[in-house]
């Protein structure tokens, strides 16, 4: 275990809007330690964004509403001044996102904009900057970096568009890289290289990862830790090995579920979870996850906590199920055989 | 880049061909009349049988169509074109217009364009908040206003011999003849022709300004630890102020073309539109069609700078 930088706890960020307040994320809690790779799953409106965006700083506003703390090498970043953020973002903590496609400015060049970054935070004359640039074009896999740092965004392919983000990220060597599902906008061979990227590159950097993602098949490489999300909550938390191995939350089978399995007969269809997530302005008491669970029964109308069920003292997950009745139904659940067995 | 200016050039030269096949269209082949109908227009009200049958042969009007538009090429290129009304030459009256005219344009464009960039900005940095609301009125307002009620109303509360003696009244003077006097003279007909373009300006650019915010780039921008300043002047206005470009250069370039009619007649400017607004008024044909041709080929040969400009602005569109 590494040096600890990151201490998040109890996070709720609620947004104020004309319809009522969303409740976006609600007592999120996690640690990140220098070394760490962090997975955050969870599907569309589960909040997982807004987790990642919160810690840079990128979710303040008029309407917004924080609570408990993101504590970041002993300071409370919630409790900082816009001011004093701007030194935090890029240089401690930095972010790639979704859709590379958009993210880099049109009409400037590759290697500007990376400049641009480094010399927000470090005083080095521009020629210095541009020979670090290229420097992480080449440590990002982008050939010929010397020629292609003049180019344009719209010059580069979508996984090569991918790595100068990464590359801006991290141009400042920050101790947290956090990626909101970095390989969502691109196709399954990049998919794998941009993972094995960020991976390789955590090491050189000796930063900590938190990537966020809606495919556990992304995480399942390179997480040490998982967190699942749904509807502005946790529901389970564990180690990689222990969450899919031994998953307690039946949305986590849900989603272990919907990943589609080569080994095995071939299913009619592909397995999905029903129904939709609830509306995060008005939710319904008691478990969030009740009407979509093939297993909710009279006490999920109670909101349990999350706590440990489990021999791994860092299991955690928030259901009020038998742990024994689970293990018995998991499986069945995970192959998509429930809903026709019941 | 140089396909690409050559490639434009060749688009506007074959632009301005097609500009003047429609003027030789609408003033000499359709317009009818009888037998000697476009002689009688091009020779004016105050003609003798003798003039249109001069004119008539003059301008090849008993010649097959091409040796008509032959000749008018002829007169519009060689600045042989006359006005039988007045007797003078088309092409001197307009040169002595250009003055006042570019004077008034280009005064005129860098005041909308700088408040017009004040404006949008103001109103979509306060979005939502009193100071847009007020600014978004004062705007539609300003573009309700039609240009010859305004300039009257300057004229009558803030020039000479109005309610407030503030500014000069009318008329024109060459900045090499009196720098002061020529800036005193155009104040108010700067401020007029302006206050349309700055309302409309702005409202373009405020809603440039709010969509460009809300792209993923700016909140890389902002995820990179940009100060707030430098993402609104480096990264959303760069972008938002690309259409605005294209706006200023067709606007400044048709008033530059004499579009400044309204303005140039009611302050008695004598530029190149007020000379325009007489030749309409006299249905003195000759000049009308100068003007509209070299107004035309001003617009284009405007367009082609800026697409430069604008290949310049977004590496998108710049050929590569």
């Amino acid at each position: 275990m590494g040096e600890r930088l990151l201490e998040v706890d109890d996070l709720s960020v609620h947004f104020a809007t004309e319809d009522g307040v969303v409740r976006a994320v609600d007592g999120v809690s996690f640690e990140l330690a220098r070394g760490d790779v962090l997975g955050i799953v969870g599907e569309s409106g589960s909040g997982k964004s807004v987790t990642a965006m919160t810690l840079m700083g990128l979710t303040r506003g008029v309407n917004s509403i924080f609570g408990g703390r993101i504590v970041y090498k002993g300071k409370d970043l919630l409790n900082i001044s816009e001011r004093e953020f701007q030194d935090y973002r890029g240089a401690e903590i930095g972010m790639i996102f979704q859709d590379p496609m958009t993210s880099l400015n049109p009409v400037y060049r590759i290697g500007d904009q990376i400049v641009e970054a480094i010399r927000t935070h470090d005083s080095v004359d521009r020629r210095t900057a541009r020979k670090r640039a290229v420097e992480l074009l080449r440590q990002v896999g982008i050939p010929n970096p010397e020629t292609r740092v003049d180019d344009y965004p719209h010059q580069f392919s979508g996984g090569m568009r991918q790595r100068a983000m990464i590359a801006m990220a991290l141009s400042c060597s920050p101790d947290i890289l956090i990626a909101d599902e970095p390989t969502t906008a691109l196709d399954v061979t990049i998919q794998a290289q941009i993972i094995e990227l960020i991976s390789r590159l955590k090491d050189d950097f000796n930063s900590a990862v938190i990537l966020i993602t809606h495919d556990l098949g992304v995480v399942a490489d390179i997480a040490d830790e998982i967190l699942v999300m749904y509807a502005g909550r946790v529901v389970e938390q564990a180690a990689k090995r222990e969450l899919f191995y031994n998953p307690q939350h039946p949305y986590t089978w849900g989603l272990l579920g919907s990943i589609p399995r080569l080994d095995g007969p071939r299913p009619e269809r592909l397995h999905s979870i029903k129904g939709s997530p609830p509306s995060l302005i008005n939710a319904p008491a008691g478990c969030k996850f009740r009407a979509r669970c093939p297993h909710a029964f009279g006490k999920c109308t109670e909101e349990p906590r999350l706590e440990n069920h489990v021999e791994a003292a860092d299991h955690l997950d928030r259901c009020w199920l038998d742990v024994d009745y689970k293990r018995a139904q998991r499986d069945l659940t995970i192959s998509g055989g429930h809903t026709e067995a019941a | 880049m140089l396909a690409f200016l050559v490639r434009r050039t060749i688009g506007a030269l074959l632009v301005c061909a097609a500009v003047t096949f429609i003027v030789f269209l609408i003033f000499i082949v359709v317009p009818g009349g009888g037998p000697h109908g476009t002689a009688e227009r091009i020779a004016g009200k105050n003609a003798t049988t003798q003039n249109v049958i001069n004119i008539e042969h003059e301008w090849g009007f008993d010649r097959p169509f091409y040796i008509q538009y032959w000749r008018l090429m002829n007169k519009m290129f060689n600045g042989t074109l006359v006005s039988y009304t007045s007797q003078q030459n088309v092409l001197s009256q307009i040169v002595d217009g250009i003055p006042a005219t570019f004077s008034l344009t280009i005064g005129a464009g860098l005041i909308w364009l700088f408040f017009g960039i004040v404006v949008g900005v103001i109103s979509a940095l306060t979005a939502g908040r009193l100071s847009d609301r007020i600014i978004t009125v004062l705007a539609l307002i300003g573009i309700s206003m039609p240009v010859f009620w305004l300039g009257l109303v300057a004229r009558y509360y803030l020039a000479e011999g109005g309610l407030m003696t503030f500014f000069p009244d009318g008329e024109y003077v060459p900045l090499t003849q009196n720098p002061a006097s020529w800036f005193a003279h155009l104040i108010l007909p700067w401020l007029v022709l302006a206050v349309l373009f700055i309302g409309f300006y702005g409202r373009v650019l405020r809603g440039n300004i709010l969509d460009t915010v809300n792209e993923d780039f700016v909140r890389t921008a902002k995820a990179k630890g940009l100060t707030p300043r430098r993402i609104l002047l480096k990264h959303v206005l760069r972008t938002s102020l690309i259409p605005i470009v294209t706006l200023f250069g067709l606007d400044f370039a048709s008033v530059l073309g004499g579009g400044a009619i309204l303005t140039e007649t009611v302050f008695d400017l004598h530029g190149v539109g007020e000379y325009a607004a007489q030749s309409i008024g006299n249905f003195d044909l000759p000049p009308i069609m100068g003007v509209t041709m070299y107004g035309a080929f001003f617009i284009v040969g405007f367009s082609v700078l800026v697409d430069l400009f604008y290949a310049y602005l977004d590496p998108r569109i710049r050929p590569t």
